[in-house]
């Protein structure tokens, strides 16, 4: 066994945001969960306390740094579980391309959503 | 200096009764992980109720009623107490990957894993009476 172990000069940059996503999602999931659960129960949620929060403007930020980090965290996750794999060439390719696609269309109809949820009309 | 430990190969799932502990977080943290990116999908397909919902009608607005029938089921409030679950080990493990990665507690690690089952595990029994109530 290692008497020192680092695994820091192993990575780029997919591997280093990887890591800084994950330390943002950990006070951002954990503040989802525990206001929209314990503090707000779900069953208890409605538009008109959705549209009360989204209406400020640290929490809607918030939110949008959450859906951003969530995404490129869940969907870079699912590339390096897919590498693990062992796949490579095209199918590397095409794994890159398709996650992206999908990160970015959740992104943007995330927004959408969070943007009816502030009540704005565009 | 780093040095490299060969673990073999965990993606081999035939070997699991060879296991580490280290090795079941390995596994542990890519399920949890591919349960909570099936969800981020599915939460925002839900949520999207919310475009063109009419304040109006509240509280019978697409948005309020969806939200609302969902958490009257009784196998979703289940599915949301291990969704607590997932995420909870999720962080607890991945702040035990982070410290392992700064190259703290690598001797510890297997230590570390079972606090993470464990607190999760806690967390979770103490979370039922919440998401249970008034279904």
């Amino acid at each position: 066994m290692a008497e020192y172990y680092s695994s820091f000069e192993s990575g780029g940059w997919g591997w280093f945001l990887q890591r800084i996503t994950a330390v943002v999602l950990i006070g951002t999931l954990a503040f989802h969960f525990f206001l929209l659960h314990f503090v707000n129960h779900a069953a208890e949620i409605t538009l008109a306390g959705t549209q009360a929060r989204m209406s400020q403007v640290g929490y809607f930020l918030t939110m949008i740094v959450f859906l951003v980090t969530a995404t490129f965290h869940g969907v870079n996750g699912v590339y390096n579980a897919l590498l693990n794999q062992g796949i490579s060439g095209t199918q590397k390719r095409v794994a890159k391309f398709g996650l992206s696609l999908a990160g970015l269309l959740l992104i943007v109809q995330g927004v959408r959503v969070a943007i009816a949820m502030a009540g704005i009309s565009l | 200096m780093a040095q490299t430990y060969d673990r073999g190969a965990v993606e081999d799932v035939g070997r699991w009764r060879e296991f580490s502990a280290g090795m079941w977080a390995w596994v542990l943290h890519k399920f949890t992980g591919w349960v909570l990116v099936g969800y981020l999908f599915t939460h925002i397909a839900v949520l999207s109720t919310a475009i063109g919902a009419d304040p109006a009608a509240a509280p019978q607005d697409l948005y309020t009623t969806t939200l609302v029938g969902l958490e009257d089921l009784l196998v979703v409030r289940l599915l949301e107490v291990g969704l607590l679950a997932v995420a909870v080990f999720h962080m607890l493990n991945g702040i035990r990957l982070l410290f392992i990665d700064l190259g703290l507690g690598l001797e510890r690690q297997d230590q570390s894993f079972y606090a993470s089952l464990i607190i999760t595990g806690a967390i979770a029994v103490a979370s039922v009476p919440t998401f249970l109530a008034g279904v």
